[in-house]
């Protein structure tokens, strides 16, 4: 079942300035886990932000679980549904301490003393940060602190996450352990991701990639297809995980080997057959 | 360097005195100010103080920090002590030369207002070194909570806070990272004259403001996607409650506070 869906969506942020995208017609089914991509400046923020009536369509309709998101009615209910992550982890986080700052959003929605202590466990848990529940912020790594933050939109127990480049401002171990979060969240509790990055390992590792390209979508596959047009990828400004280049380099080379690669031991066990 | 600075002075404990529910420190230490306030004698100074030294005990909090806490306004006692000792010309005198004239009232009331404000100091001091900010902005919240009724928004003002606090490390080590940068760009930070030194100043500043504004943008949206709107309909994870220890506190306030009404009306 479509879980969001964008239909003929327009929208520029001023009257004079130029569209960011035209007609963007984009569905996302409930439980799927999807990377997006795209050079910057592309639209890929602003399209995020349309997911949960941060902006509105200034053409076209977006519809959450079947709520439009002009209906300002519905605006807290989109909201629940669909949480949303940012790049840099200081600046969304609210409270001195990372428990108060996990309750932010349930006692927004005006949640039960008793309910809201319960869910901030259950979120703290999930994303492994249970025993720094009383900490503050400044106290915590990167990684960590982001964590805290998709701590604190689980809670809300969202049907659907969207990071916007959420591990563009970590460490590879940071950067790991989210993923590993993210991952997690969307095998166990089967929340929908949609993850926009700018790491090709990252999306590698979803089930299906978007790549955008001046507002419009380019590619919309399973990550081995959507890696597969090196070329067309390279043209507009995006690279391709490590490895496919590597495999298309020995193919380019005269290498009888197949291009749909983009796992590593999936290309060392490969690697390996051809040798022997 | 700018790491030191502690904001708010909150030492973690878990004492009687940090215990107590933070209202009924704000309402305690509120009666304490006005105790020392009307207090005309040395009697009533004294019984000031055995309030404010039996709260420091059982606070547990160690005496050299009170006692610095007192340094900052070490300058303010000094001149305090000294305009009373000096323009206070009643009174015996004890030491006359030429138009200098130091009268025993002159030294009676000089000790009197450094003690008064060196307690003051001290026993508004205990309140922040034994409540957590976050404590302290709850309770403020409810406390205010009445004005509600006349329109004062309260809960922004709570929430204000709150942020405030929560940016205070996130910009102390931004200037830092900005200091670094200017610095690795040749600025002079360190030297120079006064009017150099202000001047110094500038570079640290814009990028440092120009930066909180993209934070506080930022930070605007991430509270909307946690469906922040106001104070309207929100409930509170951890709620304030008192217990008869809290009522007795006060009860033991009160009865100090009346204690110097009455030394007062016997003069
Ligand atoms: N608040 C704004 N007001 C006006 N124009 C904006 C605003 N935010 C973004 N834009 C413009 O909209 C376009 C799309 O920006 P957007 O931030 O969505 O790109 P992006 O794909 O997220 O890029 P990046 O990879 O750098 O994050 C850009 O041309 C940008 O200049
Ligand atoms: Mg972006």
């Amino acid at each position: 079942m479509n879980l969001i869906k964008a239909e003929k969506l327009s929208f520029r942020y001023d009257d004079e300035s130029e569209y960011v995208f035209r007609d963007l017609d984009l569905t996302f089914r409930q439980g799927e886990m999807a990377a997006v991509l795209g050079h910057n400046g592309c639209g890929k923020s602003t399209f995020a932000k349309h997911l949960n009536a941060i902006l509105l369509p200034t053409g076209g309709k977006v519809y959450i679980d079947g709520i439009d998101t002009c209906d300002e009615s519905k605006i807290y209910d989109i909201r629940r549904q669909v949480g949303m992550v940012f790049q840099n982890p200081d600046n969304q986080i609210v409270a001195t301490i990372v428990e108060e700052d996990v309750a932010f959003a349930l006692e927004n929605l005006g949640v039960p003393p008793k309910e809201i202590r319960e869910r901030v466990d259950e979120a703290l848990q999930a994303v492994g940060m249970y025993k720094y529940r009383m900490h503050s912020p400044h106290q915590l790594s990167g990684g960590q602190k982001q964590r805290v933050a998709i701590a604190g939109i689980i809670a809300m127990r969202p049907k659907c996450i969207v990071l916007d480049e959420p591990t563009a401002m970590l460490d590879p171990i940071g950067r790991k352990k989210v993923m590993n979060t993210i991952k997690k969240l969307n095998n166990q509790f089967g929340i929908t991701i949609i993850l926009i990055t700018h790491y090709m390992e990252e999306a590698a590792q979803c089930g299906r990639v978007i790549v955008m390209d001046e507002g419009k979508v380019l590619l919309d596959d399973e990550p081995k297809e959507v890696f597969s047009h090196i070329e067309l990828l390279k043209q507009v400004g995006l690279d391709v995980p490590q490895v496919t280049e590597f495999i298309w380099e020995l193919k380019k080379k005269g290498v009888n080997i197949d291009t749909h690669i983009i796992d590593e031991e999936e290309c060392s066990s490969i690697l390996l057959k051809l040798l022997s | 360097m700018f790491r030191d600075i502690t904001l708010g002075q909150y030492f973690p404990g878990n004492s009687i005195v940090h215990r107590l529910d933070p209202r009924f420190k704000i309402i305690m230490t509120v009666i304490f100010i006005v105790t020392l306030f009307i207090g005309q004698s040395a009697v009533s100074l004294e019984l000031g103080g055995v309030f404010c030294v039996m709260a420091i005990v059982l606070s547990r909090i160690p005496w050299k920090l009170i006692l610095k806490s007192l340094k900052p306004i070490v300058l303010i006692l000094v001149i305090t002590s000294l305009l009373n000792l000096f323009f206070i010309k009643d009174g015996l005198p004890v030491f006359e030369w030429r138009f200098i004239k130091i009268t025993e009232t002159g030294i009676n009331t000089s000790v009197f207002m450094v003690v008064r404000i060196a307690l003051l100091i001290a026993g508004t001091s205990l309140l922040t070194y034994t409540t957590s900010p976050i404590m302290l902005t709850d309770a403020i919240e409810s406390l205010l909570s009445p004005l509600k009724a006349v329109r004062f928004p309260v809960h922004d003002l709570a929430m204000m806070m709150t942020i405030a606090l929560r940016f205070v490390p996130t910009l102390i080590e931004e200037t830092d990272k900005i200091m670094s940068a200017q610095k690795a760009r040749g600025v002079d930070l360190d030297g120079g004259k006064i009017m150099d030194r202000i001047r110094s100043v500038v570079p640290i500043i814009i990028p440092l403001f120009v930066s909180a504004v993209r934070r506080a943008g930022e930070l605007a949206t991430a509270m909307e996607c946690r469906c922040y709107r106001g104070g309207v309909g929100r409930t509170k994870m951890r709620s304030l409650k008192f217990g008869p220890a809290d009522i007795i506190a006060l009860l033991i306030s009160i009865y100090f506070l009346a204690a110097v009404i009455f030394v007062n009306a016997k003069l």
